[in-house]
């Protein structure tokens, strides 16, 4: 597996060039997660793809061709932090309710939404903590369940190159005003 | 500075002259009517091509045949979709054009409405970049971007959609204030891996392998010095030919399925290959697996994706070619490689009684020699156009390019029909060069409407139909693998020379090769001509390396010296 954070100019259409370009190339999207940044009019996505290391270095520098792309980080080897979140709807009355909130406290979860049939648990970890915490819900009945995908963010203070702002607003913007983002090729 | 307020179809073509532009090629459509219309007050000299494929090669051709980009103009729908082949041509092979399509009004996007396509969403993975435009105001900020992007670093297609409203809407013209942002267009070079210069100085059979960044780096005259100072051969991918003189003692020929016995086995026997501005494809690597396997590999691109895509290599430079061969030049060490090079030209030997140049004539006209009586009595300073097919690769081997820009074909697309229009661009282009269309007449029967486009812009270029009554490669491919069974690859055509005649155009019929250097001379001395060459129908191209074999595994034309030996 190899993760990144690309940092993309937030204007109609940048999701789809990007997963045309994994499409295209056969890279194996594993999850791939867009959000607002710091930074007004700039998105960060964090692309988890299936592939070695090699196969990284190829997807950094097919990434950089696309114009709206403004920064590539590769942080499979940097020590991160990394999140999914996930939203799981439980059947559970009566006695099953009580054991579902207790393994939801040693989850460290929450409960958000409670109806007489249901509940709706929330929690936040790594991939592997919600996929257990799925696993000891599944024989309740898991009637729905959502995660967002990972989100990941380097630990401490790394120093990288800062990245400009986009040059028109971003509000104003469609693809007709993309920015020239890091595009050598 | 006072703006003056324009329609975004006066500030699409305001831009366009701002750029250098001075023809476009294209088709009128109610969504472009705008601009056409606008056209006119400015100083544009407008082709009208008979397809939108039509325009899309010529400006495919004209960028490739100048160094400039080229720009094609088409409607919305139907005449969008129909750029789609040139614009995937452009983009194999790293062409600069930029296209621009008229698209229904921006109220109407995504109602199906009459003539409208999504053709960004279409073009999205064949362009280098593209666009599109809602607003006037958005104009001028599109096409100077598209021009930075299609002629920056590796260079490519550019599409800019503009709406028929943004065309007819009104907004302060602002040249300055449209200006794109370069940040990262020039990103900085990079190298990876073991010390490139370390490899040449030690190597004992190094072979340069150039593509065709040589000349989209301009980098020629770098090439040639690094290859003298070190005394290195140069092998050529199909598009790199012209970038190094075919008759400089140090250039072996084209490598690859049709390229020259010598220069494959030479690629297999190297201990190192330092290849600039290609991109080792399918078609010139052969299996990969067993391909160049005693030989560390250098690889120069401006293109970091090229690097270690389809071969690992032991050195990976990215950046501008030039500038990478300028600094390798004066720590290149000067080596004397004569028993290399002794040992190459005994590679050539056996091929040369192999030739079909050699072969005894029996009264057959060959493709092979009208395409190189052709570079003879042009003293090979034609620029010349070709197909895609057999004739391409006869093109490549018989006809010598000494000058960069002088061969122009779809390699990487391969695409049939791109020699007539991209010879048309060429010709408009540069207008003082002799240029000659080789093409199959398969290919030629895709897209001889332009001949109409030649003649109504009086246009000078000389077309060789070689004319063998089939789809002569894949007719070759069933040859080989499949048994004869020519499934439809017979192709019939109408009487050529009538049809140029039909057209204007003075033509001629040739069947026998004593003819040719009349018929050549003729048409050298007429305004435009068409050549119908009726040549040997089942000819091979050789040699071949079959698709995904060993490049050294070769089917080689077979030597009647060896078989006169047995008899
Ligand atoms: C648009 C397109 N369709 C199909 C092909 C497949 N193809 C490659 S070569 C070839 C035959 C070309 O025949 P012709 O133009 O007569 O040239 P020749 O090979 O006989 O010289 C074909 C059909 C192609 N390259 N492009």
């Amino acid at each position: 597996m190899q993760t990144f954070a690309v940092y993309v100019d937030n204007k109609p259409g940048v999701l789809n060039r990007v997963a045309s370009l994994f499409r295209r190339r056969a890279f194996n999207i594993e999850s791939l997660t867009v959000g607002h940044t710091e930074i007004a009019g700039l998105s960060r996505m964090t692309i988890v793809v299936n592939t070695d290391e090699r196969g990284g270095r190829l997807v950094e520098a097919n990434l950089y061709k696309l114009i709206p792309v403004r920064r590539v980080d590769n942080i499979t080897r940097v020590p991160t932090i990394g999140r999914d979140l996930a939203m799981i709807k439980i059947a559970a009355t009566g006695d099953a309710r009580t054991q579902v909130m207790q393994l939801v406290d040693v989850y460290r979860s929450r409960i958000v939404d409670v109806s007489p049939e249901s509940l709706v648990i929330e929690t936040t970890g790594t991939e592997d903590k919600i996929d257990s915490l799925l696993e000891v819900l599944r024989p309740y009945g898991v009637i729905e369940m959502v995660r967002t995908g990972r989100v990941e963010m380097a630990r401490g203070s790394i120093a990288q190159p800062p990245i400009s702002a986009p040059r028109r607003s971003a509000a104003a913007a469609d693809d007709g005003r993309d920015d020239v983002g890091n595009c050598s090729v | 500075m006072s703006k003056t307020t324009l329609t975004g179809a006066q500030i699409l073509w305001d831009c366009l002259v701002r750029e250098g532009v001075n023809v476009v090629f294209g088709y009128p459509g109610g969504a472009i009517l705008p601009a056409y219309d606008a056209m006119l007050d400015y100083p544009i000299r407008h082709i009208l091509v008979r397809h939108e494929q039509g325009a899309t090669h010529m400006a495919d051709g004209y960028a490739r045949a100048t160094g400039k980009v080229g720009v094609a103009i088409a409607t919305s729908g139907p005449g969008a979709t129909n750029m789609v082949t040139g614009i995937a041509t452009a983009m194999m092979d790293s062409s600069p054009i930029v296209c621009i399509t008229g698209q229904v009004g921006s109220a109407l996007i995504g109602s199906d409405a009459f003539q409208e396509t999504d053709i960004t969403g279409i073009t999205l993975p064949i362009t280098k970049h593209n666009f599109l435009v809602t607003r006037a105001d958005e104009v001028a900020p599109a096409i100077r971007e598209a021009f930075a992007v299609a002629a920056s670093g590796r260079p490519g297609p550019v599409l800019v959609d503009i709406t028929k409203d943004a065309q007819l809407g009104l907004c302060a013209f602002d040249w300055e204030g449209a200006a794109p942002d370069m940040i990262g267009l020039a990103r900085p070079g990079h190298s990876s891996g073991v010390d490139a210069v370390g490899l040449i100085n030690a190597a004992e059979r190094p072979l340069i392998l150039a593509g065709h960044g040589i000349m989209l780096g301009e980098a020629e005259a770098a090439l040639r010095a690094l290859a003298e100072k070190a005394q290195i051969p140069i092998a050529m991918t199909l598009l790199g030919i012209g970038g190094f003189p075919a008759s400089h003692p140090l250039n072996l020929g084209m490598m690859g399925m049709h390229g020259e016995a010598w220069v494959n086995t030479a690629i297999q026997e190297s201990d190192l290959l330092i290849a600039l501005g290609m991109r080792f494809d399918d078609r010139v690597t052969g299996n990969l697996k067993t391909y160049a396997p005693n030989a560390r590999k250098i690889h120069v691109d401006i293109d970091p994706a090229e690097l270690n895509k389809n071969v690992r290599v032991d050195a990976a430079v990215s950046g501008d070619l030039r500038a990478v061969l300028n600094q390798w030049l004066p720590v290149v060490t000067e080596v004397d490689r004569t028993r290399w090079l002794a040992h190459i030209s005994d590679l050539k030997g056996d091929s040369a009684v192999r030739d079909i140049q050699n072969l005894p004539d029996d009264g057959h006209l060959y493709a092979a020699h009208v395409i190189n009586d052709i570079w003879r009595m042009t003293n090979g300073n034609a620029v010349v156009v070709t197909d895609v097919g057999q004739h391409q690769m006869w093109e490549a081997q018989y006809y010598h390019h000494n000058t960069p820009r002088s061969l122009i074909t779809s390699g990487g697309l391969g695409t049939m029909g791109f020699a007539l229009p991209a010879a048309i661009g060429a010709k408009v282009g540069r207008p003082d060069a002799e240029v000659w269309v080789v093409v199959g007449d398969g290919g030629f029967q895709m897209t001889m409407p332009e001949l109409a486009t030649l003649v109504q812009e009086e246009l000078d270029v000389k077309i060789a139909i070689i004319n063998n009554g089939y789809l002569g490669m894949v007719r070759q491919w069933q040859e080989f693998f499949y048994q004869r069974r020519y499934a439809a690859t017979p192709i019939t055509g109408p009487d050529f020379k009538k049809l140029g005649e039909a057209f204007g155009i003075w033509s001629a019929t040739v069947t026998t090769r004593k003819e040719v250097a009349d018929v050549v001379t003729r048409a050298r001395s007429e305004r435009g001509a068409l050549i119908d060459f009726r040549v040997e129908q089942e000819d091979t191209v050789y040699p071949m390396v079959p698709a995904g074999a060993d490049l050294h595994k070769m089917i080689r034309r077979p030597s009647p010296i060896a078989e006169t030996a047995t008899d």
